[in-house]
């Protein structure tokens, strides 16, 4: 490579931004649905689809980023920061592979049929057992949880990095091409 | 992760004074807050006094108490199993593999209404027949039925309040008539609703009652037209009223023993019926009949043939939630539907993870 790659591919970017949205429609839908009355059959018959459909593109994103090259880090961080950043991004990879995972799991020991849409369903992965259903169930809150937290720290780096330390971290993500000045 | 390779030193900007790098880290601060905020309003975090299915399952809980591992309504029950007959009429309606002509396997469970599942069985006790149908694809269809020939409320929050108006007062412990005259001057569709049922004679039985699924649906054909409907089970058991002193039959049990003989003795038969509405016909209105003369369909017939206890039988961990259909068969706009579907998942959430305690009928009861 001769000159500096300053940005993540495009794949990469186009992967990251499709999944930020999903990833957070689906923590609203989640935490909205188990509160409503009236919504909630709507809502549960998008989020069981959308989240298999998060599952599969964490595995194709995980896949495609193994397989590209990516930018360094900006001499701004300091080892301290290069650590807290690497491990919370495995910590939001981790996260978006369990978590749907999970409600797959929890539905299957419930022994309800995995709808996805009209008579499209997936089969059962785990045997029927209720008690491991409750663990689960609440296994699925609190992941969902941390996975909210995680975002929000991570969302609030990358502002501070932008806004105050200004070393351009947004560009590297930025879903437009960003040219290397 | 990022190579550890750092990028050579760019042209940084000026950095910020003390001052406008405050007024960005404010900024930062309130996006945020208001990301977290629109996540927990969502959550349903600052509107504590709307009705959440968890609020729902604490007024069953306050209404008739928290029995470990038990239904929060329809508490005390026996399981079945058996299979569906399906003569093939129901094809021109919906494509649902169910109605294809060929047997589906059921299970199912018959329940008494109310929190208490050791509940005395009384002839007005509202019956229900919650059913599952293993179709060949691997689709399911779930319907919870009662014996009653409507519902007596329209809406989820209809249902709350009545549910509230039959709370035991916290002295006399028994439900204040006042608070449910109260109840009933704000709904009328309720009073008309109970005029209906209290016209319908009941049953000497579980085996001789029918089972109305009340709610509307809409069956989807192969071809995409919708029509709405109602379905009901028929028994194919001879009508017996019942007898009007139903405790001096002398078991708190006698209604579920009673299914046991006969199951026992042979197979229990009904007819699925269904009702086929017309436009105009409310569909989002589960306290009021549809017009006399609508076209009806026998779709097929129910046979069970075998029972068991909650105990031993894989009925008891299921959830009959309404709302589990098969292709072919989607909700209609009545608002009870979705709202079963939101409560029935909460109980059966607490109940999940609850010890299991003996059920009033037990294993030894079914036995021959
Ligand atoms: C990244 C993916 C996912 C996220 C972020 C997510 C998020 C959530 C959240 C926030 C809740 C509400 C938790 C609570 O407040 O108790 C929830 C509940 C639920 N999720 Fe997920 N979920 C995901 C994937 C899935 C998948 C793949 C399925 C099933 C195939 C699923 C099925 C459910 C169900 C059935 C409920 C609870 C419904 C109830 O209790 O009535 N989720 N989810
Ligand atoms: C908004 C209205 C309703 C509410 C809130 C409600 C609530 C409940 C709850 C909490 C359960 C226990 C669920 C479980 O733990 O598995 C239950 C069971 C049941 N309900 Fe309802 N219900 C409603 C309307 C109806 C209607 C309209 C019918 C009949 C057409 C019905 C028939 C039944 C039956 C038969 C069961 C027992 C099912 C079983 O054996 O698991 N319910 N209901």
């Amino acid at each position: 490579m001769t000159t500096e790659q300053r940005q993540f591919n495009a794949s990469m970017r186009f992967l990251h931004w499709l999944m930020a949205a999903m990833v957070l429609t689906m923590l609203g839908i989640g935490v909205a649905m188990v509160a409503s009355i009236s919504d909630y059959h709507r809502l549960v018959s998008i989020h069981r689809p959308l989240g298999i459909l998060i599952l599969i593109l964490v595995v194709i994103r995980f896949v495609n980023r193994r397989f590209s090259s990516l930018p360094p880090f900006p001499a701004s961080m300091s080892s301290q920061e290069r650590f807290v950043a690497s491990a919370s991004e495995i910590l939001l990879y981790a996260l978006l592979f369990v978590q749907p995972l999970v409600g797959w799991g929890m539905l299957s020991a419930a022994r309800y049929p995995i709808v996805l849409f009209g008579s499209v369903h997936l089969p059962p992965i785990l045997p029927h057992s209720v008690m491991l259903y409750a663990v689960l169930r609440r296994t699925h809150t609190v992941l969902a949880y941390l996975l909210f937290l995680t975002f929000i720290a991570h969302f609030g780096a990358i502002l501070f990095h932008t806004l105050i330390v200004r070393d351009g971290m947004f560009s590297r993500m930025a879903p437009w091409r960003v040219r290397a000045s | 992760m990022p190579t550890d390779s750092t990028s050579p030193t760019k042209t940084q900007p000026a950095p910020l004074t003390g001052g406008s790098a405050l007024v960005r880290l404010g900024g930062i601060g309130i996006v945020l807050l208001s990301v977290a905020g629109a996540f927990l309003y969502l959550g349903g975090w600052f509107t504590p006094n709307a009705l959440t299915p968890a609020r729902f399952a604490d007024e069953f809980e306050r209404v008739d108490g928290i029995y470990s591992g038990f239904r929060r309504n329809h508490a005390k029950g026996v399981c079945v199993s058996g299979f569906f007959e399906s003569n093939g009429q129901g094809e021109r309606l919906s494509k649902a593999a169910v109605f294809r002509t060929g047997r589906v396997r059921v299970i199912g469970r018959f329940s008494l209404s109310g929190g208490d599942p050791y509940v005395a069985d009384a002839p007005d006790t509202v019956r229900g027949l919650g059913l599952l149908f293993w179709l060949p694809d691997g689709e399911e269809w779930r319907t919870a039925m009662i014996n009653l020939p409507v519902f007596p409320v329209n809406t989820p929050q209809g249902f709350f309040d009545r549910l509230v108006a039959t709370q035991p007062d916290a002295k006399t412990h028994k439900p204040d008539p006042e608070k449910m005259a109260a109840f009933l001057a704000s709904h009328p569709e309720t009073v008309e609703a109970v005029k209906i049922i209290k016209s319908h004679a009941v049953s000497s039985g579980f085996d001789n009652s029918g089972y109305n699924g009340l709610n509307a649906f809409r069956f989807i054909d192969a071809g995409g037209k919708s029509i709405p409907v109602r379905w009901a089970l028929v028994p194919v058991q001879p009508f017996e009223a019942a007898s009007t002193t139903g405790t001096a039959q002398g078991d708190k049990n006698y209604l579920f023993y009673g299914l046991i003989v006969s199951i026992l003795q042979h197979p229990l038969q009904w007819h699925l019926i269904i009702t086929l509405g017309q436009p105009g016909d409310p569909t989002d209105d589960a306290s009021v009949p549809w017009p006399e003369g609508r076209d009806q369909m026998d779709v097929g017939t129910l046979t069970l043939d075998s029972v068991e206890s909650e105990e031993t039988s894989p009925a008891r961990d299921i959830n009959f939630d309404p709302l589990v259909l098969p292709a072919g068969i989607t909700p209609s706009d009545d608002p009870l539907l979705s709202a079963r579907s939101a409560v029935y998942s909460q109980s059966f959430t607490r109940r999940a993870g609850e010890k299991k305690e003996p059920s009033a009928i037990t294993p030894s009861d079914v036995r021959k």
